[in-house]
């Protein structure tokens, strides 16, 4: 598949104070039996959204586009459609001062940016944003940090990772560039390794 | 200097390393069922692309299928649609498939074993995080998403960062009662939900040794409730002996053991971590709230909040129990359980069928219980049927369904009801994963056994 560009994303932040925010709430699993890629906003969070007090449901969160989460954030089951689900409601970026490593792969592979702050500034953005939820929040990949008010907190995203998201490639494509390499190994494969295929029973 | 397990596998499955990108690793084996796939095969539809090694993927139905009536059209159009998308997309790009009533329908992380094609030393993905199952024998096995599914599916390769390496070592032998499941849990209890993110994790020691290969299974399946990528135990005799005489065994069986025999963690490797967790005090271990790491011995009590120093666990705690509707300082022994789930990736196993019907058999369920055993394959349920285990669990008074997820993940009609309350061998206890607003106990199968004969939990030594 290929992506959007991500250079530089602003919008206002919605605060979830919440820790081990499993794939499983973000996305439950009645929802999962649809074969597209699109339409998941209305499973995003949907044990939660039955209660008026859940921020998402919150008048002054509902334009958020970034997710300000709890520590462990997407643990539990890989489905990408946790992914999807915070792109189709209209999340560009979560930040989180820690993520499961599966759940974080899917998202830089969507162009989901996942970003993590130490959790004290984790807190100030929670701080900022219930104190003012209009305030602005600046993720930005060039630079690669978070802005909002007069702050500025650098994260990491390591170069690789960062030039694929900014220049919206297709992973698929790149490693087809090393198709010859692909063969290679595979003409030095061992002979004992399994197949499906023929089906032996 | 030497290697560490995965170090070894992970090196002899590099196709390209190239300095700031992360290492092209070729993929010996993919799993594939319908939840995931889908998107990926249209995916390569949309780009005209194929599938590369059809040979080296194998699909089956397990997570979204009934348990009753197996025969008969899926009765949810929804669900039917999407076992039929899998068949389609099967056939398009000629991928085996083993669909409903086929010996070798069942969930992923069963069916690889069973049939002898999850080998040591291979690296295995499936879009499913409880891949790290197959880690038992020796070999990589991690979880992806959808797009990298399609990845897996063009290039049988995938970008992928090296993990670092966490050894746990459990060392003496189990008490009576005492089981793989039970190791596991105390283990993300101890290390937390993301104790393990980023690593590998190594579980080794002879606790471990003693375990057959259905125990190091269940080992290994939890991993990524730890949070770590994979989990794997070095190969050994019983590894051997297990895939021997299997279907997909090799044919050249002592070219492949004579590399088998060289996967293990060398004395002078370099492990990030290590931790170690002494098997002979370990106790039945039950979750009481709604993430695998909050679980405690059995003879506990439901803990109280305000004991909790750290503020974040604390919160996550005061959550937990009012979802569970559990109050603190309550023992676990005395929590009444409505639903008994016996099955899942994690405990559906003929080994796990057989605990429980050991525990089970010529007794009567409590009053009002309901227990669903759900094999985690045909050929496991056939196998059982062989042994009669099928009639101990119908005479016992608990349904003998067909094989599948099945109430692990309730996305078929096996649920929970809002508030009712399961012991499950399944490993989430997450909110809702069992059906919205179902309450889920971990627990292993001798405990899920002697609780559905008192009502409460408890394990065979209550009885
Ligand atoms: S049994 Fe449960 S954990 Fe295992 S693959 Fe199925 S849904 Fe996932």
């Amino acid at each position: 598949m290929t992506m959007e560009k991500f250079i530089k994303h602003t919008g206002t932040g919605v605060p979830l104070r919440r820790s081990n925010v499993d794939t499983d709430q973000i996305i439950p699993a009645v929802y999962l039996k649809r074969v597209t890629r699109n339409g998941f906003e209305d499973g995003l969070f949907s044990a939660w959204r039955n209660d008026p007090e859940f921020v998402l449901n919150k008048d002054e969160y509902k334009g958020g586009t970034v997710l300000v989460a709890g520590p462990e954030f997407g643990t539990g089951s890989s489905r990408e459609h946790a992914v999807w689900a915070l792109q189709n409601y209209g999340f560009k970026a979560v930040i989180s001062s820690r993520f499961a490593d599966i759940f974080r792969g899917n998202s830089l592979k969507g162009g989901l940016l996942t970003v993590i702050l130490p959790q004290e500034a984790v807190e100030a953005i929670w701080q900022a944003v219930e104190a003012a939820p209009s305030t602005a929040i600046t993720v930005d990949l060039d630079t690669r940090t978070v802005s909002y008010n007069d702050v500025s907190v650098p994260f990491e995203l390591d170069d690789y990772t960062r030039w694929r998201l900014m220049e919206g490639l297709d992973d698929i494509g790149l490693t087809l560039k090393h198709t010859d390499s692909i063969d290679v190994f595979e003409s030095k494969r061992a002979a004992y390794k399994p197949t499906t295929l023929p089906i032996r029973i | 200097m030497g290697k560490t397990l995965a170090e070894k596998i992970w090196d002899d499955h590099i196709v390209r390393q190239a300095e700031g990108e992360p290492d092209l690793l070729y993929i010996d084996l993919q799993l594939v069922h319908e939840v995931t796939s889908a998107q990926a095969f249209d995916g390569l539809r949309l780009a005209g692309r194929k599938v590369r090694r059809p040979d080296l993927t194998i699909a089956t139905e397990d997570h979204n299928t009934p348990t009753l009536d197996i025969l008969k059209p899926i009765a949810d159009p929804v669900s039917k649609l999407q076992i039929d998308t899998l068949r389609n997309n099967a056939k398009e790009f000629g991928i085996r498939i083993h669909s409903l009533g086929d010996a070798d329908q069942g969930v992923v992380h069963v069916v690889g074993p069973q049939l002898g094609i999850t080998q040591p030393g291979m690296t295995i993905v499936c879009g499913d995080s409880h891949t790290s199952t197959h880690g038992a024998f020796g070999a990589i096995a991690f979880g992806i998403g959808t797009s990298e599914v399609e990845h897996v599916l063009a290039t049988q390769t995938l970008p992928s960062r090296r993990p670092k390496t966490m050894a746990i070592n459990v060392e003496g032998s189990l008490k009576p009662g005492v089981t793989a499941k039970d190791i596991i849990l105390a283990i993300i209890a101890q290390i937390g939900t993301g104790g393990g993110q980023g690593y590998i994790i190594e579980y080794r020691g002879s606790a471990i040794r003693e375990l057959s290969m259905e125990g190091r299974m269940t080992v290994c399946n939890m991993s990524i409730e730890a949070g770590a990528r994979a989990g794997l135990i070095a190969p050994d005799q019983k590894t051997f002996d297990y895939i021997l005489g299997k279907p997909h065994a090799p044919e050249d069986f002592a070219a492949a053991q004579s590399y088998w025999e060289t996967l293990f963690t060398d004395s002078d490797a370099k492990l990030d971590v290590e931790i170690t967790l002494d098997a002979n005090t370990l106790e039945p271990f039950v979750t009481w709230g709604t993430n695998p790491g909050q679980g405690l011995p059995l003879n506990a009590s439901v803990p109280n909040p305000a004991d909790i120093a750290d503020s974040e666990e604390r919160g996550a705690a005061e959550r937990a129990l009012e979802y569970m509707g559990l109050t603190a300082g309550t023992p676990l022994k005395k929590i009444a359980i409505d639903t008994v789930f016996l099955g899942s990736c994690t405990n559906g196993r003929i080994e796990d069928l057989r605990a429980a019907a050991s525990v089970i058999e010529g007794k009567k369920i409590a009053p009002k219980l309901r227990m669903l055993v759900v094999p985690g394959s045909e050929r496991v349920r056939q196998q059982a049927m062989k042994e009669g285990l099928d009639k101990v669990f119908l005479d016992f008074g608990a349904e003998w369904r067909n094989a599948g997820c099945s109430m692990c993940l309730g996305m078929n009609p096996d649920q929970l009801a809002v508030g009712e309350r399961s012991a499950s061998t399944s490993n989430r206890n997450f909110e809702g994963r069992q059906g919205k607003g179902g309450r889920t106990h971990l627990v292993s199968p001798l405990v899920a056994a002697a609780t559905a004969i008192r009502g409460t939990l408890s394990s065979p030594a209550d009885l």
